[in-house]
């Protein structure tokens, strides 16, 4: 297990580097520079501006020296947020989407598989029935329309809840974004873990826990809960993708200081540096979740060997 | 044909059919019946509520234009990249998938790891570059987003051609001399249908999605042209003071990506098709 797990690694490490070398040479690509503005400045100022961002250089010249950069951890300057670092930006807003996300994926988790788990057990009942639904409506309608309906009812209409905003520590500010943002995953959690269920406990050996007498919970949890949790491990790495997607519309609306925005931000304003980083930031968390997930089907289920 | 008896056996699925033709419907023909554009500022009426008197029935937006008309203009802009883009994905998804499928062995291995890196990749991303870098060209937004939606359908389709691959009636134009080409297009294609309208109809709400999304950021369709995307943005910036400019957009999207997505959980029910993942 333990040269599976640094043989996956070795493996993320040139995956990430073409997602890099790609990102970087795309950004150049595109038409329009980071100096472009409405009024365009005298020409030696911008030669300036480019040769003290190394922009007069070649283009393999810069790769080479964004390649040593990032070997040291710098993701270089923002080119539009002036003299600050694409890291000390990020290192700003990652600490308030991560745990935005983190708190998102902890519900869609601690309330789907419960939630899937209740409605198998009443399967074609009334209950089961409902709580379908409501997971169709939770996948389909998406983020950027949940959390202004819900800033509408509990913080226009009801005073509950702030609409938007953000405070260090505070609880408050954060119920609708991270409801809003956990919604489309906890539903799917929940339709996945009840169809799974179902097939587990059609399975010879819950009839055979059954026939040894074994209190209900105990089917359930002990033996039926763990191979029926495998797709919902598998729907791990695409439900952290969606967090992240709808963490850039989430952090828009509600004004949170993460790094969602600066994805948007920085591609409008092309600036390089500072969606290379949101790229590399985004892609590395994503294998790392890939990862995870490998490692927690090793657990859940023990007949998946990984010397192979 | 048996597959639409049953389905017309399942109320939730005929619901969500009969909700959609009116969406379609009021789309298409809405223009017709109401007296407003979508650019007309009406100095008259800025930002008033819903109304049958004023002639603005679902009221206007802080411009004075007319929210009926930009409702509908919105609605037949997803029904558009929906159905266009969905046309990309799932043509390319099958060609690649039955002719991955189809070649097996080292050709099927090499497509199918690409598929697996793409599909690792974080792609809305790139969808986000390039839709800045390329500017606001909506057949190149229809094209990126179509881009995108391909490889679920690739994976399903390779699966399904795979043991289609090994049918007598395959061997049997094999053994006529039939090309591949023609094998591809006669004998596994038509018979990969079932499984690709399931999945085709799954798509189109995912793409019709994703473009609201790109919009609702302002990198999709820009004014003065309408998706339920943007109209959305701007019902969420007005939301305290002017609600219905965020409920018509809100809900005629919501019903939309949910009647699309029942017909599709109804079509895959009636003709039990089921994901066949690689893992």
């Amino acid at each position: 297990m333990h040269r599976y797990f640094l043989q996956r690694l070795a493996g993320a490490v040139p995956t990430l580097f073409i997602i890099i070398t790609l990102a970087f040479f795309l950004t150049r690509l595109a038409p329009g520079g980071p100096f472009d503005q409405e009024q365009s400045l005298p020409p030696e100022i911008v030669a300036n501006l480019e040769r003290a961002y190394g922009l007069d250089q070649s283009i393999w010249v810069q790769y080479v020296r964004y390649l040593a950069g990032l070997a040291h951890g710098d993701f270089g300057p923002s080119f539009k947020y002036k003299d600050f670092t694409v890291t000390g930006l990020i290192a700003q807003g990652f600490p308030v989407t991560l745990e935005l996300g983190v708190i998102a994926l902890s519900l869609a988790l601690l309330i789907g598989i419960p939630l899937g788990i209740f409605a198998a057990l009443h399967h074609n009942s009334p209950a089961d029935h409902a709580t379908m639904s409501l997971a169709v409506v939770g996948i389909t309608v998406p983020s950027f329309v949940v959390l202004p309906f819900l800033g509408l009812w509990f913080g226009v209409h009801l005073h509950w809840l702030p609409v938007a905003g953000w405070e260090p520590d505070s609880i408050r500010h954060l119920v609708l974004p991270v409801t809003a943002l956990g919604l489309p995953p906890l539903a799917y959690v929940a339709r996945m873990t009840r169809g799974s269920l179902l097939d587990t406990l059609q399975s010879p050996y819950i009839r055979t826990a059954h026939a040894k007498g074994l209190p209900l919970h105990v089917v359930i949890l002990r033996h039926a809960l763990r191979p029926a949790l495998l797709p919902v491990a598998s729907y791990l790495a695409p439900a952290v993708a969606s967090i992240m997607t709808g963490s850039l519309v989430v952090e828009t609306i509600a004004g949170l200081p993460g790094i969602g925005r600066y994805m948007v931000q920085g591609a409008l304003n092309r600036d390089y540096t500072l969606v290379m980083g949101m790229v590399i930031i985004y892609s590395a968390l994503l294998i790392a979740m890939g990862l995870v997930v490998d490692m927690l089907y090793g657990w859940l289920d023990p007949r998946i060997r990984f010397d192979a | 044909m048996n597959a639409g008896r049953r389905l017309s056996a399942n109320p939730a699925a005929m619901g969500a059919v009969v909700v959609l033709c009116a969406l379609v419907l009021l789309a298409v023909l809405g223009p017709l019946a109401s007296p407003n554009d979508i650019e007309t500022l009406d100095w008259n009426h800025v930002a008033t509520p819903p109304a049958l008197a004023a002639g603005h029935w679902f009221g206007t937006d802080r411009l004075g234009r007319d929210l009926f008309a930009r409702a509908l203009e919105g609605t037949r802009t997803s029904l558009a990249v929906g159905l266009l883009a969905s046309l990309i994905s799932v043509s390319v998804g099958l060609g690649y998938g039955a002719l991955a499928g189809y070649s097996g062995g080292r050709t099927d291995q090499l497509m199918m790891r690409f598929i697996e890196v793409l599909s690792g990749l974080p792609l809305i991303f790139f969808v986000i570059f390039l839709t800045v870098i390329f500017g606001h060209n909506r057949y190149l937004l229809f094209l990126a987003i179509g881009a995108v939606g391909w490889l679920t359908m690739a994976r399903i389709v390779r699966g399904q051609t795979l043991s289609i691959r090994r049918r007598e009636y395959i061997e049997a134009a094999v053994a006529s001399g039939a090309t591949t080409a023609r094998i591809l297009i006669r004998h596994v294609v038509p018979n990969l249908m079932g499984p690709v309208v399931v999945y085709a109809t799954l798509t189109v709400p995912q793409i019709i999605l994703f473009e609201s999304f790109l919009s609702f950021l302002g990198l999709g369709i820009q004014e003065p042209h309408a998706s339920l995307g943007t109209l959305i943005a701007e019902g969420a910036a007005e939301m305290d003071a002017a609600s219905w400019i965020l409920w018509v957009p809100g809900t005629i999207l919501a019903a939309l990506l949910l009647c699309l997505h029942i017909l599709g959980d109804g079509l895959r029910d009636v003709l039990d098709v089921r994901e066949r993942e690689s893992r």
